[in-house]
């Protein structure tokens, strides 16, 4: 088992000063301790933005991939060895906007993964412009007048588009987000975190102080088996109504991967790849 | 054998009146008595509807190609009477149903007509009016003093598992097509697929299919494609093999997806595959220079058709090679190879896997509709020598392990995911161990150290052109691809012509092709596109410019009789 700064690299996180991704990646780092998550048991994946950047952060084996598809990325690598925990990390802008079809369908299809979506938002890496997540009318550098678009829903559409395990949580409250991602490793199918994210540099809408004035913790006795009442808990955005934590999961529904009936026995990559003979095929063209 | 003594038997009707499955059982009947046959198909993008075309050429030597002739056409509606009947030959022959009245005005006096009444025997032995077909294979039997004993196994192996209570019926009505012609037509009957002795075993397949196998036989564990006409039935022939020989065939949402799973199954350790069309591979470009840097091995199969955009959905093109060359932004290894027919879509799988593997990097295989789809008779390939090779690939913890290590080859030791080595396969240029860098040196040198694989590459595996035709010749052809089987078809009437064929075109045979070309009197290019990408890859890579290229775009193949009229009219004939 490693210790949580074991994780560190070489390389120090170079976010913004006070960028919500650090808080994202200590409670990574503290929750890949306490599961003993490591290269001989985990994957890592991103796509491109600054979250992407914590994989150079991360000492557990990984893909950084191109913007817009760590899921098909992760994808392939579950598919072929179900026995890792495969971690995909994404932007709002990645996840929605350049992945958008990936997204969909890897929740269609209850691959055994998971997704964390870093929500700041706005694109960070490229400075400043409207992603899917951004406000109507808010100011960005694409949209100087005033952002025409309506954002988009992570967790509600996660939640229609067959994700077994969808959960809210914020980059500022630690122990919530542990707990939050531990869940999300355990559970067997698509977990989607939506992540709320502070850009301090380039959203000064959903600022800390926005963040912290709205948001709520789902109570003890919420019931997220409620596929019904679970779309309308993720729907809620507004002045002290952003609720965080498991809205909704489905336990026992067989993932994709459970359903590979000699894969799910036994991956494909534990058997040596060898010369196979091919006769029969031939014969059956004669 | 000169291509006007090929006896060519060709089956129209609609889309829907199983004339792909009834040609393909002809060529059988031929291959099962001692003959080797090809067959060639078009058919419109309709499921229904629209007219199809399947055509067997057959010959007691090999054959290769399709033909301009026909000496048997078996029209199921009128529009194939209409379409085809100028290709028939003097002294061939037409055959449709009597009851149908179809107009043959317009075809040549030279021509025999034969009505059998294809629908009302179907219907006597019991069948429906689909069955006409078969009574019409029957009656082609008949004609070419076959032994009906072959279609009647045919039909046996086909229905007999799924279906039985169709087997006699099926039998019944190609016998009823075989007796009826025997009784009314034997005036008529030719020596064409007269059984010959003792023969042995041929397959009839096509490089869709071909391919597949070569990638079973390779082990391949992954393989990863969205449908796209003309690489569909790769995923048709694979799809229901996977529990049998141990992989595993994924659809997934669009094809930027399918190349980016098959990017994580490479690294998670699985030998990968994607499979696609030129439009397909256009939305892979991102992906084949992720896979590129990261140093994914990775196979792909790009199965062109005619473009730009949807272009012509079901026909044939080779207007992709300049793509494969140059997609995707930035220099990365990459290995392109090309094959000619279905024996070669197979070899060259297989070589694609060792290939992909030792250089950890892409290699690309083009095919094109002309062999994905045309089916030819062959001996069992045999691929005993062929050895697997991982490259340097460990699944053992490592001691200080450096994935992108800078090594002399510039291969480094690749280790999946999940086995404790900790790296990052990085789409940033990185450093030895993955992590992003965006140094000076460190640029330089992992630049250097993926582009080297090339020059090893070259120097190991590198495929060089084949001769095919004397060493001394008055005309030199080049080409590469379907229009292989055209042209040495064509090189048969002649004995001052030779034919250089390329199946390796990244790294190219640089020196091979130019001491070859340079040899040559007169050089003649053939391909199936507009602008004559392999001469524009010829004049770059060796200076030589070949002034005479013979190009087609129209989506049907080169034929054979096209090469040659073409040779006649350069040797001034
Ligand atoms: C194909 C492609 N288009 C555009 C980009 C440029 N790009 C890099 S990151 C990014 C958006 C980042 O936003 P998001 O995904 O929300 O991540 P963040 O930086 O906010 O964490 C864009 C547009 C790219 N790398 N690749």
């Amino acid at each position: 088992m490693m210790k949580a700064e074991e994780y560190n690299t070489k390389i120090k996180p170079n976010f913004c000063p006070g960028c919500g991704d650090f808080g994202i990646w200590l409670a990574l780092k503290n929750v890949a301790s306490q599961l003993g998550l490591d290269s001989s048991n985990t994957a890592l994946i991103a796509g491109i933005g600054c979250h992407g950047h914590i994989l150079n952060f991360t000492k557990i084996n990984s893909i950084e991939g191109l913007h817009g598809r760590p899921v098909p990325v992760a994808t392939g690598i579950k598919l072929v060895n179900p026995r890792l925990n495969v971690i995909a990390f994404s932007g709002d802008g990645d996840c929605l906007g350049e992945g958008g079809n990936h997204f969909i369908h890897s929740c269609r299809r209850n691959h055994d993964i998971n997704l964390f979506i870093h929500d700041n938002a706005i694109y960070g890496l490229t400075t400043g412009q409207t992603s899917p997540r951004t406000p109507h009318g808010m100011v960005t550098k694409s949209t100087p007048e005033g952002n025409k678009d309506v954002p988009l829903n992570p967790a509600a559409m996660a939640i229609t588009a067959g994700a077994t395990f969808v959960a809210r949580t914020f980059c500022l409250e630690p122990k919530h987000m542990e707990e939050i991602f531990t869940k999300a490793i355990k559970h067997k199918g698509m977990s989607v975190v939506q992540i709320l994210q502070t850009c301090i540099t380039f959203n000064k809408e959903y600022t800390l102080d926005f963040y912290r004035e709205n948001v709520y913790k789902l109570p003890d006795d919420y019931d997220p088996s409620d596929k019904v009442k679970a779309l309308k808990k993720a729907m809620e955005w507004g002045e002290k109504n952003i609720p965080l934590g498991v809205l909704y999961e489905e336990k026992g529904k067989p993932s994709y991967e459970d359903q590979l009936i000699d894969i799910s026995k036994k991956p494909i990559v534990d058997t040596e790849p060898v010369v196979k003979d091919v006769t029969e095929l031939f014969k059956a063209h004669v | 054998m000169p291509i006007s003594s090929l006896f060519t038997l060709k089956i129209g009707g609609e889309a829907g009146q199983g004339i792909k499955s009834a040609g393909l059982l002809f060529g059988k009947v031929a291959t099962r008595s001692g003959y080797w046959i090809f067959n060639y198909t078009e058919y419109p993008s309709l499921v229904r509807g629209g007219h199809n075309m399947m055509q067997t050429t057959i010959s007691s030597e090999e054959v290769t190609a399709p033909t301009l002739h026909t000496n048997l056409l078996i029209a199921l509606n009128q529009e194939t009477i209409d379409l085809h009947h100028h290709e028939i030959s003097d002294g061939g022959a037409i055959l449709f149903d009597k009851d149908k009245n179809f107009d043959t005005s317009k075809v040549k006096t030279t021509v025999n007509i034969i009505e059998v009444p294809l629908v009302a025997l179907a219907k006597k032995v019991g069948g429906m009016e689909l069955m006409s077909n078969t009574v019409a294979l029957g009656a082609s039997v008949a004609l070419l003093a076959g032994d009906i004993k072959h279609l009647r196994n045919m039909v046996e192996e086909e229905f007999g598992k799924k279906k039985p209570a169709m087997v006699k019926i099926n039998q019944d009505a190609a016998q009823a097509g075989f007796d009826y012609i025997v009784k009314n037509y034997s005036q008529d009957i030719q020596q064409v697929i007269k059984p010959r002795e003792n023969p042995e075993p041929k397959m009839i397949v096509n490089a869709n299919e071909t391919t597949a196998m070569g990638a079973i036989a390779a082990g391949m564990q992954f393989y990863c494609a969205y449908p796209m006409t003309p690489a569909t039935n790769i995923i048709h022939n694979l799809a229901p093999l996977q529990q049998k020989y141990g992989f595993i065939y994924k659809q997934p949402e669009d094809e930027i997806a399918s190349i980016n799973m098959a990017i994580g199954a490479a690294n998670a350790g699985a030998r990968s595959m994607v499979g696609t069309s030129g439009g397909g591979f256009c939305l892979m470009a991102e992906g084949y220079g992720l896979a590129g840097i990261t140093e994914t091995p990775l196979v792909i199969v790009n199965a062109m058709r005619s473009g730009p955009a949807t272009g012509l959905p079901t026909w044939s093109e080779q207007s992709d090679l300049l793509m494969a060359l140059y997609s995707h932004q930035g220099d990365f290894p990459r290995i392109v190879l090309a094959a000619g027919d279905p024996e070669e879509a197979f070899y060259l799988t297989m070589k694609a896997f060792n290939l992909a593997e030792k250089y950890q990097t892409t290699v690309l295989l083009l095919t094109d509709k002309l062999i994905c789809e045309n089916d030819q008779s062959y001996h069992f390939f045999d691929y005993k020598d062929f050895v697997l090779n991982r490259g340097k690939y460990t699944i053992k913890k490592q001691d200080n392990y450096n994935r992108y290590e800078l090594t002399d080859d510039g291969i480094s030791l690749r280790s999946p995911l999940g086995v404790g080595n900790f790296f990052i396969a990085n789409s940033d240029e990185h450093d030895a161990e993955g992590f992003s860098n965006e140094g000076i040196e460190n640029r330089n040198q992992q630049m250097a150290k993926r582009m080297k694989k090339m020059e090893i590459c070259k120097k190991e595996d590198m495929d060089g052109p084949t001769l095919f035709g004397p060493e001394e010749a008055e005309i030199t052809l080049v080409s590469w691809g379907s229009n292989k089987g055209s042209i040495l078809q064509a090189l048969k009437e002649f004995d001052n012509v030779n034919y250089l064929h390329l199946t390796m075109i990244n790294p190219f045979p640089v020196e091979q092709v130019a001491e070859r070309l340079k040899k040559a009197k007169y050089l003649i290019n053939v391909e199936q596109n507009f602008t004559a990408h392999m001469s524009k890859i010829i004049k770059q890579t060796t200076g030589i410019e070949i002034l005479d290229n013979l190009l087609k775009y129209d989506g049907r193949p080169i034929y054979p009789e096209e090469i040659i009229s073409k040779i006649n009219q350069v040797l001034g004939r």
